[in-house]
C-alpha cells in the first residue's frame, strides 16, 4: 500500500517510457503455514510475544507439549499439538500454528457494532483498533475460528495483527522471521497459494500422503493465512480447524434480515402512532351521566 | 354518601374528585423501570445500528455504554419483579377481557363507549405487562450470555449464536410495546400520564376507562351488569 502511493507514473524532462509504468502489483499478503515441516519448537510463539510486547503468561500443562489450551488476549500465536493414530497403527504428532486467519470475509468485522474498532486493509490484514473497541465481545461470536480474546483488565478484545506494523514497512511478520525450519512463509497470496499447492502435490506424489492439500476455506472467501495439511480432508484433526468455516448463520440473520425488518418496524411503528393520533385524536374522559344508576 | 342523595348540580364537581389509582411505591417503581428501560433502549440502539451509534456518545461513549448496559438490565429486571408482585393479580386475564378483546377495533377507533366495562387494567395493558414480563426473562437469559461471552467455552458457542438473535429480536418486541405504551399513556389517553405522577385519577376518568374498577374502589356493591351503552 505504501509502495503503491509512491509509484512513479510521470517523469519530467524524461524521454522514453516511465520505468514500471503499467506494472500490476499484487498487494494481497499471505502467511503460509506448512504443518508437515513444523517441528513444534515454539520459536514463533516467543517471537510473537517479543515483537508485540506481550509478557509471557503462565503455561497450562495438559499432558501435551502445548503451551496452553487456546490462544489468549495476550498470547496470539499458539502451536496446537494433536496426537493422531493412523490406519496402520502408527502415531503422528500433528502440529498446527494457530493464530488469526485474516479472513477475506471476516465474521468479527461483520458482528462488530463499534465504529472503526475492526478494519480490513487492502492487503488483506484484519486489524483490531483497540482505541475504538467497546469490549462487547460480538467479534468473538462472529469469528468461526475462536480467535478474538477478551482482556478483563483492559475490557477490550485482542488478537494477532499479522504484524501489520512490520508488514507496512516491508518486513515479514515476527513468527516468520523466527521459524527455523522454513515451514512458515510470507508473500503475496498468489505466490503462497502456488507454493502451498506445489508442496501439497509433493506430499501426495512423493511422500505418500494421498489426502494432502491446502486449507484456504471458501466459506470465508479464503484466508490470508493458509495451511498445508497432510490430511486436508480432516482439518478437525489439527486442533479443531473447522472443515467449512463461515460467518455464523445467526450473525447473518441478525445483521441482515432482522436489522432491516427491525428498522422498518420501528419507523413504521412511529409513523403508525402519529397517524393514529392525527386520525382519531385524544381519548377524553366523559362526564358521568347524572342518571347513572350506579352513581356513587 | 348514597346515590340518591347526590343532587344533579353537584355532579360536575364530583366528576373532578380524585380517587387513588397508584400507590407511591408503585409509582416510584414504575419510574425506576422507565428510566432504566430508557437507558437500555438508548445504549441498545447504539449497538444495534451504526446509524444510531452516536447515541452511545450521549451516555458517555461506547465502552461506558457497554459496561453499564447489563447493570441497568439488572435494575430493570428488579423493577419488573416488583411490578409483578404489585400487579400480577390485577393483570390476570379473565372472561371480561375476552369480550373486551373482541371489541378492540372500537378501542383503537376511540369509540370507548362501545366497550364492555373493564377492571383496574384493560386487556391491552395486560398484554403489555405480560409481553414485557416474558420478554425480560428472555432478555435476561440471553443478556447474561452476551455479558460474559468470554466465559462461555468454545464448545458452547451455539449459546452465543442463540443469544445474539434472541436478545435483538426480543428487544425489538419490547420497543414495539414501549412505543405503544408511551403513546397511549402520555399522549393518547387524557389523564393517564398524570396518574403515574401524582397517583390519582378523577372519578370521570375511572368511570370512562375502567368502569368496573371505579365501582369496586368506590366501595359499592356492584349491581347487576347491564349491557354496554351503544
Amino acid at each position: 500500500m505504501s509502495q503503491a502511493s509512491t509509484e512513479i507514473i510521470r517523469i519530467s524532462g524524461h524521454t522514453g517510457t516511465v520505468p514500471g509504468a503499467g506494472l500490476n502489483r499484487e498487494f494481497q499478503v499471505c502467511k503460509l503455514v506448512d504443518t508437515t515441516t513444523c517441528i513444534g519448537c515454539k520459536a514463533c510463539e516467543v517471537a510473537c510475544l517479543e515483537w508485540n510486547g506481550l509478557t509471557f503468561s503462565e503455561t497450562t500443562f495438559n499432558n501435551s507439549y502445548q503451551t496452553m489450551p487456546d490462544t489468549a488476549w495476550n498470547y496470539w500465536n499458539l502451536i496446537k499439538f494433536n496426537e493422531h493414530e493412523r490406519e496402520d497403527g502408527s502415531m503422528m504428532l500433528l502440529m498446527r500454528k494457530d493464530q488469526c486467519m485474516h479472513c477475506e470475509d471476516p465474521g468479527c468485522l461483520a458482528a462488530c457494532p463499534a465504529d472503526a474498532a475492526i478494519v480490513q486493509y487492502a492487503n488483506g490484514i484484519v486489524d483490531f483498533q483497540q482505541e475504538h473497541c467497546i469490549g462487547c465481545g460480538y467479534c468473538m461470536t462472529g469469528c468461526p475460528f475462536n480467535i478474538p480474546k477478551f482482556s478483563p483488565t483492559a475490557r477490550k478484545v485482542f488478537k494477532c495483527t499479522l504484524c501489520n506494523d512490520r508488514v507496512s514497512v516491508g518486513l515479514e511478520p515476527a513468527c516468520i522471521k523466527a521459524c527455523p525450519t522454513g515451514c512458515l512463509h510470507f508473500g503475496t497470496k498468489s505466490e503462497m497459494k502456488d507454493l502451498a499447492e506445489t508442496r501439497a502435490k509433493q506430499l501426495r506424489e512423493v511422500s505418500g500422503f494421498a489426502d494432502a492439500g491446502v486449507y484456504d476455506p471458501l466459506g470465508v472467501s479464503g484466508t490470508h493465512v493458509i495451511y498445508v495439511l497432510h490430511d486436508a480432508k480432516n482439518p478437525e484433526l489439527y486442533g479443531g480447524l473447522p472443515r467449512n468455516p463461515h460467518i455464523p448463520y445467526s450473525v447473518w440473520l441478525w445483521k441482515k434480515p432482522l436489522k432491516w425488518l427491525g428498522n422498518l418496524a420501528m419507523v413504521g411503528g412511529l409513523v403508525g402512532l402519529a397517524w393514529h393520533y392525527m386520525r382519531y385524536g385524544q381519548k377524553k374522559e366523559e362526564r358521568i351521566p347524572p342518571d347513572d344508576e350506579r352513581r356513587i | 354518601m348514597t346515590a340518591g342523595a347526590v343532587p344533579h348540580s353537584n355532579a360536575a364537581s364530583q366528576d373532578e374528585e380524585l380517587i387513588p389509582r397508584y400507590t407511591l411505591g408503585e409509582r416510584i417503581n414504575h419510574w425506576l423501570g422507565a428510566l432504566s428501560y430508557t437507558y437500555l433502549l438508548l445504549t441498545g440502539l447504539a449497538f444495534w445500528s451504526p446509524y444510531l451509534y452516536w447515541l452511545a456518545a450521549v451516555v458517555g461513549g461506547g465502552p461506558t455504554a457497554r459496561f453499564w448496559h447489563p447493570w441497568f438490565g439488572l435494575i430493570f429486571t428488579a423493577s419488573l419483579f416488583l411490578a409483578f408482585q404489585e400487579w400480577h393479580r390485577d393483570m390476570k386475564i379473565d372472561e371480561a377481557d375476552r369480550a373486551w378483546a373482541k371489541a378492540m377495533p372500537d378501542y383503537i377507533q376511540n369509540q370507548d363507549e362501545k366497550l364492555p366495562p373493564v377492571g383496574r387494567f384493560n386487556f391491552g395493558q395486560k398484554l403489555f405487562f405480560w409481553g414485557i414480563f416474558y420478554s425480560v426473562i428472555l432478555l435476561l437469559l440471553s443478556g447474561v450470555a452476551l455479558w460474559y461471552t468470554e466465559a462461555l467455552p468454545w464448545s458452547f458457542r451455539f449459546v452465543r449464536y442463540a443469544a445474539i438473535l434472541i436478545h435483538a429480536s426480543v428487544a425489538l418486541i419490547t420497543i414495539g410495546l414501549f412505543l405503544i405504551h408511551v403513546y397511549m399513556s402520555a399522549i393518547l389517553e387524557e389523564g393517564s400520564f398524570g396518574s403515574m405522577i401524582h397517583g390519582s385519577v378523577t372519578r370521570a376518568w375511572a368511570w370512562t376507562f375502567h368502569r368496573t374498577w371505579y365501582y369496586d374502589v368506590a366501595g359499592k356493591t356492584r349491581p347487576e351488569q347491564s349491557p354496554p351503552k351503544q
